[in-house]
């Protein structure tokens, strides 16, 4: 018994780097993006990876991937093909942050290429929101799992592990379908040179983005307030009296 | 005037905390547009509906109850028809869903099914006019969004415990609604596993102990388990460095690609506290390291620390706790 090959889409966010320090820029409503290192969001690379392993098992299949947004998402689209997608798709638009906008442009874009899966990420570093993959599955009319810990295809059906809250959920379901993807499916491979060269040469397609109308703008943006700095009460047992007494007296836990 | 509509989460037949949170701030809405009703859908397998009181007590005007054998599972298909076209029907101004894992998988489905603007994990908000704003923590919680939403209906999904449950004066009526069916329902849970019992979910509760690699080893995990015990109602989280070995399971995780949690207490255990940590903890309200190297970057977020072993440290803690808490 062989795995099926199957036609997978993975649509991709470009996002800041998650490990960098953020500062507000001078509109108040965005990010200071100098100096930030961007790359491909974090679970949309879980996503990425997935769908190369399902495609490798089979040895067939096809990962297409999709991104709306300014050109500069196209070095992301870069990166998922020197990772292994064939062949990349850019919606152009001005970065957008209302989910519903950016599941309309992608669902009318994905609707006739035919996907037997279409992935995404749970959610993105920076909308931190878990939208778009849910409401382009909606859109589609086809049935969507989210946050999948696991996924395997066979016969012509997914299956997914989904953690829950102190449970967990074994779902399966018919294809086509929308599974977006929590850690633990895959870890992203790193781009080989091979892969970037190859990456170089293989089709990037660039339109216009149907957004239909944008209900959601961000107006503004602020940094959470810093911890008041902590003390160290001390070193090894002997610290514990002090600590217990501030956790009844100070935090009031006890 | 304008209503409200709130879905009220259960779990195994009760109504969860979510679930009163989401009625307490569907009621502050409902107000701030003018004053208004929040009906709370409550639906569940046959019986659910004796739990109705619990809503109508904590500001809902009506709690529509929805009885179904599909309910017994998380019927994501049905439960996602049967709140848009409640929604559509009742002309609401907004539909309020907890930010719970069944929250995050219903507030998209409804929102792109009603066509309406949708805003996750929602801290607070405020209505200026035909437009809702609301503050949402983005960026794995490093930066404060503040989002503008236009149109009627909004849907918004609510961050636990940033809303407090409050009881109202005034219970609300009851009334039988009806589920409406999944046209080409087409996912099947085929089975659900329950995890420890015992210990409350990392989301709800009041007290997490927290383990990392300074543990060592995935048997000293007991230690974290007997200072939770010692504290009662505690819950147990890990670091991804943990998950990744075994040594507990991904749910556990806490962090950026883990579970978001703000308890009253965080102890956290041989953890160094990377950013990507942080980013799942820093919002709790006291804070306490324990880690051998005094440099750990855990100790820039911690209220009180200690520096030392903690396989020594943790058995001496967990018996002062126990010693404090006699009595309880
Ligand atoms: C994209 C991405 C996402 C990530 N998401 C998450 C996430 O969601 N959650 C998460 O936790 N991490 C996440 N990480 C990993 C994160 O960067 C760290 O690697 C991880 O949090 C480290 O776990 P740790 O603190 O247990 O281990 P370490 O960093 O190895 O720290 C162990 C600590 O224990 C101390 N120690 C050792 N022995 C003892 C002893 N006997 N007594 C006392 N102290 C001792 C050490 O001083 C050290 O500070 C992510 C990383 C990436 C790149
Ligand atoms: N502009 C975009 N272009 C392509 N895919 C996107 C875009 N925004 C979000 N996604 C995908 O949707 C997932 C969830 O994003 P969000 O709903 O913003 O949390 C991401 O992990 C990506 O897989």
């Amino acid at each position: 018994m062989g795995f099926p090959a199957v036609k997978i889409a993975v649509c991709i966010k470009r996002t800041p780097d998650s490990e960098s320090r953020f500062r507000i820029a001078a509109s108040g409503a965005a990010i200071d993006e100098t100096g930030l290192k961007f790359d491909m969001d974090d679970f949309a690379g879980y996503a990425v990876e997935a769908a190369l392993q399902l495609n490798e098992k089979s040895g067939g299949g096809e990962t297409v991937v999709y991104a709306v947004g300014p050109d500069n998402v196209q070095e992301t689209l870069r990166k998922a093909m020197s990772m292994g997608a064939e062949r990349a798709v850019h919606l152009t638009a001005e970065s957008v942050v209302d989910g519903i906008a950016i599941a309309r442009a992608l669902a009318a874009e994905l609707k006739s290429g035919g996907y037997d899966l279409v992935m995404f990420g749970k959610h993105a570093f920076d909308s931190s929101a878990g939208v778009v993959g849910t409401a382009t599955a909606e859109l589609l009319g086809v049935p969507c799992v989210t946050a999948a810990s696991e996924l395997s295809v066979a016969d012509g059906k997914g299956l997914a592990r989904r953690e829950l809250e102190g449970a967990a959920e074994m779902v399966s379901f018919t294809l086509p379908a929308v599974v977006t993807i929590d850690e633990g499916v895959a870890r992203p491979r790193y781009p080989s040179l091979k892969g970037i060269m190859a990456a170089k040469k293989k089709p990037l397609e660039s339109k216009p983005a149907q957004l239909g109308t944008v209900r959601v703008t961000v107006t503004r943006m602020e940094l959470p307030p810093e911890r008041p700095a902590g003390r160290i009460l001390g070193e090894g047992t002997a610290a514990i009296p002090e600590l217990v007494r501030l956790l009844q007296n100070e935090a009031k836990v006890i | 005037m304008a209503n409200v509509l709130v879905f009220a989460e259960t779990r195994n037949g009760d109504v969860r905390k979510i679930a009163l949170e989401a009625v307490t701030a569907g009621r502050t809405l409902a107000d701030a547009s003018g004053g208004g009703e929040v009906h709370a859908l409550l639906a569940g397998p046959a019986g659910i509906g004796a739990k109705a009181p619990q809503l109508a007590t904590h500001g809902a005007d009506a709690v529509i109850v929805v009885e179904s054998a599909d309910f017994a599972t998380y019927a994501r298909e049905s439960l996602a028809a049967t709140l848009a076209e409640r929604a559509k029907s009742g002309g609401y101004r907004a539909v309020v869903l907890g930010f719970s894992a069944q929250g995050r998988d219903l507030g998209p489905r409804v929102a792109a099914r009603l066509d309406a603007p949708i805003a996750s994990d929602v801290t607070e908000f405020a209505v200026s006019g035909d437009a809702i704003t609301v503050k949402h923590p983005g960026y794995a919680n490093k930066v404060i969004m503040t989002l503008t939403l236009t149109g009627t209906p909004v849907v918004l999904s609510i961050r636990p415990s940033a809303f407090t449950a409050v009881e109202s004066p005034k219970a609300g009526r009851v009334e039988q609604g009806a589920a409406s069916p999944a046209i080409g329902a087409t996912i099947t849970v085929t089975e659900v596993k329950e995890g420890a019992k015992g210990r409350p979910d990392l989301g709800e509760a009041q007290i997490i102990i927290s383990g990392g690699r300074g543990l060592k080893a995935k048997e000293n995990f007991k230690l974290i388990e007997d200072l939770a015990d010692a504290f009662g109602n505690a819950a147990v989280g890990a670091t991804r460095a943990v998950t990744d070995d075994g040594w507990r399971p991904h749910a556990d995780q806490i962090g950026q690609t883990g579970r978001q949690v703000s308890p009253q207490l965080y102890v956290a255990v041989g953890i160094s506290g990377a950013i990507q940590h942080l980013a799942g903890m820093r919002s709790s309200k006291t804070i306490v390291a324990i880690n051998k190297d005094k440099e750990a970057p855990i100790f820039k977020v911690a209220d009180y620390g200690i520096v030392g072993d903690v396989l020594e440290i943790i058995p001496a803690l967990t018996a002062a706790v126990r010693e404090a808490r006699k009595g309880h």
